[in-house]
Parts: structure tokens; sequence; C-alpha cells
């Protein structure tokens, strides 16, 4: 015998809003580090909570010792369109960092240690990564003060419950 | 675009709310449009942010990046979060009848 299933009816769900963004910042160039903090102070102005998570490289972008000397990279990076030994001279990557903060500087995009302040005031959190805190051999007397806490992974993913992760 | 009434006049809103037309925005309406947005009462803080997005906005053409708001406003960022919880310069340029602003940072 068979039957005639009902068709289930499709339930039209409306897209939510994002209430919460994570986002991990792995990479210590200028080009890795930006976007991270651009899209954390976006999602502030959009009244969206926001977490950095800083790990391996991308722990550059909070160490005092580092942060203002945070560069473009400028070996094996196809988006500058030079030859890769051009971009392997002394200074030249200094130079294109410099050209490039002059170009951001005119859309009010602030220097990377102006702009970790500025996230860090308008309420983003920042936490640096255990696993490479430990394997650098840094403590939170290398992190400039804005960074909140040194945190492993799964306390990491605890934070960012409900979140949306993303990977810079 | 839509056309809301508030305070007995009637002004042209866009979808999320924004005056399409600077020149009908008036103190009452801001407080009203305020309200709307979970901020009850428009103190000297707030009254201090929303001119000066205003000013900014009619005098240049474009609203300032909160970096600029920060800094220039007299109001401190952390400040700015307190005052508008959902985001101050975009929350500011409603209240202050102005476009939302365009710019990321």
């Amino acid at each position: 015998m068979t039957t005639v299933l009902e068709e289930p009816k499709l339930e039209v769900v409306e897209p939510k809003t994002i209430e919460k963004v994570s986002i991990v910042v792995s990479k210590g160039s200028l080009e890795g580090v930006y976007p991270a903090l651009i899209m954390a102070n976006g999602a502030r102005m959009d009244g969206i909570e926001a977490d950095l998570f800083f790990t391996f490289f991308g722990l550059d972008a909070i160490r005092k010792d580092r942060y203002e000397k945070i560069k473009v990279a400028t070996v094996g990076n196809p988006g500058l369109h030079m030859p890769t030994m051009l971009g392997a001279l002394p200074g030249f990557s200094s130079l294109v960092t410099r050209m490039m903060t002059r170009q951001m500087e005119k859309i009010d995009i602030p220097p990377i240690p102006e702009f970790i302040e500025l996230v860090a005031d308008s309420g983003v959190r920042l936490y640096a990564c255990k696993a490479s805190v430990d394997m650098f051999g840094l403590t939170m007397e290398d992190f400039v003060p804005q960074v909140e806490d040194i945190i492993s992974v799964g306390e990491f993913y605890a934070k960012a419950a409900g979140s949306q992760v993303i990977f810079t | 675009m839509t056309t809301a009434t508030i305070s007995a006049t009637s002004v042209d809103r866009d979808a999320e709310g924004f005056l399409t037309d600077p020149q009908q925005w008036s103190e009452r309406l801001a407080e009203e449009i305020a309200r709307e947005n979970g901020i009850e009462e428009l103190t000297e803080r707030h009254w201090l942010v929303v001119r000066f997005m205003r000013d900014r906005y009619l005098t240049t053409g474009s609203a300032p990046s909160i970096r600029s708001l920060g800094k220039e406003s007299g109001v401190p960022v952390k400040e700015l979060y307190q005052l508008f919880p959902k985001g101050p310069a975009k929350l500011a340029a409603k209240i202050g009848g102005i476009p939302k602003p365009k710019g990321c940072i």
C-alpha cells in the first residue's frame, strides 16, 4: 500500500543579523594585520561584538617591541606586481610600507599602534594565543596594555560561542 | 523611501530610518529618533556628538570617521560607545538627521 506523504511546507526564515565576530590574526605583515583591525572596528561601528585572537606572527601586532614596525611583505607577494628580486632588496619593504601608510592616512586609517588603541577603546577584546606565546617564550609583559589575557584555543572557542569565526 | 510622521511633522526617511533631507531635521525630531533607538534622553554629551556629526556633514558633505569623531568632537572613543552602544557614528548620524556614514573606519 502506498500513502501519499504531505509535502513539507517551506518556512521562510528571515536572515538574522550577525551579533558577534571572533577574528583570528595569524600573520604579522601589514596586509595581514590591517584587514583584521578594520573588520573588528567595523563590527563595533555597527554594534556587533568583536574579539581579536592573535596567534603565531600575528602576535607582532600586539608586541610592544614590534607593533610599530609592522611591514608589508614584499617578497612572495604577487599582489605588488613587482619582481620578487626587487622586493628582496634592503629597505624595499620599509619603502613600500611608508607609501602604503601614507595612502591609508589619507583615507583616515590610523597607524597600527593608534588602531589597536582605537579598537580596544571601542570595546574589542584582544587576546594572545597561549601556544604561540609559549613557543616564542613571551609573557604578558611583552604585550601592549590593551591585551586582556593569554588564552588557550579552548578558551578562545568558549568565548566565541555564538559568534562568526574569521581567520586572517 | 518612506514618509514617517514624527512629532506631527512628516519627514522622509530611508529604509534604515536615516533622514533623506537634512533640512527636515529639528531638535525635537532628534529626541524622537533617539528614543526610537533606545536612547531615552539625550544628554549634553550626546548633543555634543550629534551636533559635531551634523556640522561636519553640512560643511564637508561627508560624515566624520570614528577616528576623527573620537579625536575632534571632544568626546573620547570609549565614551562614544557608552553614549551610543549600537554604534556611535551611525546612530549619531541618524539622530542628527544626516545620511548614514559610508566610510569603513
